[in-house]
């Protein structure tokens, strides 16, 4: 419009129109060009609004889908490996049992369904089954692993909204045999303990998360475990256990060659099959989980640490006439000499003040030293998800040294004694403990040298000396060359050592001469029997059982007997000289 | 096929009309018989009805539909404005009968019975109201001396009383929310833009303290655990268990519970069996159609043209993108059907009755014709 039209126009209006207009719409303003910048507002404002329409469609469809599909996927129990020992027997495998669920919007009448379904099933809680039904979630489980007769009978009833769906239910052939080392799986089948749980942590769990673990896996997970020889430990510390009414018994075979762990048993132990008994904390397994005080099997730590610095050789001696008195402590001997002991009369006499004096000789941060490059100071991390820390004094002064020395002070897991006696057996190698299938290639390159070799010798022949004419006599099993160390160590009661609560240990190296196998016998509380003559230190039980077990074991385990073998002296020391 | 040698009625539409948006249109109407194909056979049998009872109904509707919006394009900007007039003054009859003797459903009076029809006067009101507003409007600019601004305000408030009074919050906010977007576009001050939000606030607020079940619509949708959000939660639901590509047609179990599942749900039911991908195209096909429209008014000349087409495409661009709103719980539940896609007789008719118009209003026209219309009723002082 030109100026003159505009002009005209109001020309012809009262002076209130007027100023209406100028009210609404301002003055001078081109009211074509206005509106139709407002008409691309709104075309911004709806482009706005569609886009985050569009952005929440997006977000919608991102989102975790926690529909009932995928959460009937997540809660069915997926597939796990086998697992077997090293000989291929089945240890742990998958079974398929149905279990029942319910979709309630689906279920036209909850009634009628909770009435059908205790028919059938009548262990099923009547008021806790309507609720489930009446919920509005998509999915519930009603009753885990159904028999098929069961799965059957609910089937003919024709109950809309519920189904089943096939599980893998885990089954323990072997029941409670193996059952601190494998560990468990709950209903979900998701491992809790032992090596089941180590297989979810090691990426088991994720696949399961894909849902790429729906079916049996093919490969199946060796263990180094041997279940015949596991078989034949179980049955000899259970017998052992009732005989000396003991707490607990625990044993252990490891290969010293290799780390491999042969068989692990602690009694009383749990039935997997049945995930109730595990939560027993009398049940726990002693051997990785339990610390403890290992007694005099430690001297055999002190000695080689003298023997391997020189500072010590088989024919040093040192002073045990009377008791080592410390501070305001006084250390007695067991089976007391009062006279200078040489080393191996120390061993073989169990000499606790002898071990301390040779610990003195070496030095507090020297025996520390010594003890962490052992692997005794430090938690030992296996497959196993369950491990103690050791107890390690805060302070370490010349009396702990005194005290560790022959096994008092320091608490570990037996499972870490066991591989720090291993390396002074095997020739002076340090190798990590493993519950699986290693060979001597793979172990030599995890293997640290902690002693030289003429050390292990040496300490071979202590450990043979104590069963040709030490303590372990009991467990000389002829033909197996039986090399071992006892230990009665008197068990803290309420900050005071016991004088009759006692964990009595026995390790031995089979055969002495060429090292294969090292055992570890542990009875916790053991009481006297008159077949004892009222002892109950290590060598009236632990020794026996231990060789007990090397009986049973050494033909599985296919060590060659040999007979009529040269004493230690001239058989290992030999070599050395 | 269309000669454009020869000018026949037809053929001056076919070659004008924008047919992009009358595909789009078309396109959304195929969507709406397959979505209620999908969407309402468990509410027949909730209803005890034949499962097909309301796809038939739905495809029955569209017939006529078809026809009125194909006839309703071929009007010109003058034919439409009369129209408007007689379908305003009809339905706003029809609401007063309803508001007087209209049978009581769920509170409200809102249907009424015609022929063995159940009909909801309301929905033929509001494009009918959009085109009476848009012409006041536009004559303010081009006839000052006539009171158009204070008549269009007195239509509103008469509207919004009927509304109220039947009640239908839905319908008013409608009303009020287009009202405000033509005046809005009308070229005012924004003084009284921002005078109109805060009337509106007031009114909402009102609302609010006055009406109990829209506070509680409210409160359920900041705080679903508030009270009972039982649609919403289910809606919601069924967007994320149809994830990116659905369940599949006929796999959605979440319709089975949701109610209104065929009317105000359908967009949920869609995202359910066909998936987030068919949300996007049907939410691409109504954008499409809202912004095209409004491009085209944008460019028009003629302010009646352009205020008409655009308050058009707003009040179906609202209603559509208010419905997906409530069904992904972006706003507080309100009812409002999907245009084309919900199952609802008087809302399909009077959606083809508006996009009729729009079709006709987008019409390619000559600027002389444009002009030649603008003189004639333009007073022999306007002329330049």
């Amino acid at each position: 419009m030109t100026v003159s039209a505009d002009a005209a126009i109001k020309s012809g209006l009262s002076w209130r129109r007027r100023l209406v207009q100028r009210l609404l719409y301002g003055v001078n303003i081109d009211r074509a060009a206005k509106s139709r910048a407002r008409v691309g507002l709104a075309i911004l404002a709806f482009f706005i609004g569609y886009a985050v329409i569009a952005g929440r469609l997006i977000q919608l469809a991102a989102a975790p889908d926690n529909h009932t599909v995928r959460r009937a996927a997540d809660a069915v129990s997926t597939a796990r490996p086998d697992i077997v020992d090293r000989n291929g027997e089945i240890l742990a495998t998958d079974v398929k049992a149905a279990s029942l669920f319910g979709e309630p919007r689906k279920i036209i009448d909850v009634d009628e369904a909770v009435e059908l379904l205790t028919a059938v099933l009548p262990d099923l809680d009547a008021t806790e089954l309507r609720e489930r039904l009446s919920s509005k979630k998509g999915f519930v489980w009603l009753k885990r692993e159904i028999t098929k007769k069961q799965q059957q009978e609910i089937h003919r009833l024709g109950i809309p909204g519920v189904g089943f769906l096939t599980e893998n239910k885990r089954i323990y052939p072997n029941g409670a045999e193996v059952a601190h080392l494998i560990g468990l799986v709950n209903i979900d089948n998701q491992g809790i303990a032992g090596i089941e749980k180590w297989l979810d942590g090691r990426g088991l769990a994720d696949l399961h998360m894909a849902g790429l673990a729906v079916d049996r896996m093919d490969k199946p997970i060796d263990l180094a475990v041997d279940l015949r020889v596991q078989h034949a430990m179980r049955d000899e510390l259970i017998a052992a256990r009732d005989k000396f009414k003991a707490i607990a018994a625990a044993g252990l075979v490891m290969d010293v060659r290799t780390g491999e762990i042969i068989s692990m048993v602690s009694v009383p132990d749990f039935d997997p099959n049945n995930p109730k008994e595990a939560n027993d904390p009398t049940r726990i397994n002693r051997l990785t989980t339990g610390v403890y005080e290992m007694g005099s099997t430690f001297k055999a730590l002190t000695l080689a640490m003298t023997l391997d610095a020189g500072k010590a050789t088989l024919a040093s001696s040192f002073d045990a006439r009377t008791s080592l008195r410390y501070g305001k402590f006084t250390i007695h001997d067991y089976h007391a000499q009062n006279r200078m002991l040489t080393v191996p009369e120390i061993f073989t006499y169990s000499s606790n003040v002898g071990t301390a004096r040779m610990a003195l000789a070496m030095g507090v941060e020297q025996h520390k030293a010594f003890l962490r490059k052992m692997g005794q100071l430090e938690r030992l991390r296996t497959e196993l998800p369950e491990s103690a820390e050791p107890i390690v004094p805060k302070r370490w002064g010349e009396l702990n040294t005194v005290t560790i020395a022959f096994g008092h002070g320091l608490s570990v897991a037996p499972l870490q004694a066991v591989m720090g006696i291993g390396a002074l057996m095997n020739g002076g190698m340090l190798i990590p403990p493993t519950f699986m299938k290693r060979t001597e290639e793979e172990a030599a390159k995890l293997a640290v040298r902690v002693v030289k070799p003429e050390t292990s010798d040496k300490m071979r022949y202590l450990m043979r000396l104590n069963a040709e004419k030490g303590t372990a006599g009991q467990a000389d099993v002829k033909g197996y060359y039986v090399g071992g160390k006892t230990g009665t160590s008197e068990k803290v009661v309420g900050g005071r050592y016991s004088k009759t609560k006692l964990l009595n240990s026995f390790t031995a190296v089979l055969p002495a001469d060429k090292p294969q196998y090292l055992l570890l016998i542990m009875i916790d509380e053991p009481k006297a029997t008159p077949e004892t003559h009222g002892y109950a230190t290590s060598g009236w039980n632990a020794v026996p059982v231990g060789g007990k077990v090397i009986a049973r074991i050494g033909p599985l385990l296919g060590i060659e007997p040999r007979f009529d073998l040269p004493p230690s002296d001239r058989l290992i020391l030999a070599k050395g000289r | 096929m269309v000669s454009r040698a020869t000018r026949t009625p037809f053929g001056e539409w076919w070659w004008t009309v924008d047919k992009l948006l009358l595909g789009a249109l078309a396109t959304l109407m195929l969507a709406g018989i397959v979505l209620s194909l999908a969407a309402s056979p468990p509410v027949a049998a909730r209803l005890h009805l034949e499962p097909f009872y309301f796809v038939n109904r739905h495809v029955w509707f569209l017939l006529p539909a078809i026809v009125i919006m194909l006839a309703t394009s071929f009007l010109t900007p003058h034919q439409i404005r009369r129209l408007a007039l007689v379908m305003f003054t009809l339905s706003v009859a029809m609401v007063i009968y309803t508001i007087l003797f209209g049978a009581e459903i769920k509170g409200a009076r809102r249907w009424m019975t015609f022929a063995g029809m159940t009909i909801q006067p309301s929905e033929f009101l509001k494009p009918s109201f959009v085109i009476l507003i848009s012409w006041l409007f536009a004559e303010s600019a081009r006839r000052p001396e006539m009171p158009a601004n204070s008549l269009a305000l007195g239509i509103l408030l008469f509207v919004v009383t009927l509304l109220v009074l039947q009640p239908d919050f839905g319908q008013t906010m409608l009303i009020l929310l287009v009202w405000g977007a033509l005046f809005f576009m009308a070229g005012m001050r924004l003084v009284w833009i921002g005078g109109l939000c805060a009337v509106s606030l007031v009114g909402l607020t009102g609302a609010y303290y006055t009406m109990p079940h829209v506070a509680q619509r409210i409160q359920r949708f900041m705080d679903p655990s508030s009270g009972d959000s039982f649609q919403i939660t289910t809606s919601v639901s069924s967007f994320l268990r149809g994830g990116w590509f659905g369940l599949g047609p006929g796999e959605g179990t979440v319709k089975r519970i949701l109610p209104d599942s065929h009317t105000d749900f359908v967009f949920a039911v869609a995202g359910e069996e066909f998936g987030v991908v068919l949300c996007l195209m049907l939410l691409l096909l109504f954008a499409f159609v809202v912004i095209r429209s409004l491009r085209n008014a944008m460019q028009n000349e003629d302010p009646f043209t352009r205020f008409a087409a655009a308050g058009l495409a707003i009040l179906f661009g609202l209603q559509s993108a208010i419905n997906m709103s409530v069904n992904l719980h972006l706003m507080p539940a309100k009812g409002m059907t999907l245009p084309f896609i919900s199952y609802g007789g008087s809302s399909m008719l009077s959606l083809a009755y508006a996009m009729g118009m729009l079709l006709a209003l987008t019409r390619e026209r000559p600027r002389a014709e444009m002009l030649a219309s603008y003189v004639n009723v333009a007073p022999a002082g306007a002329r330049a």
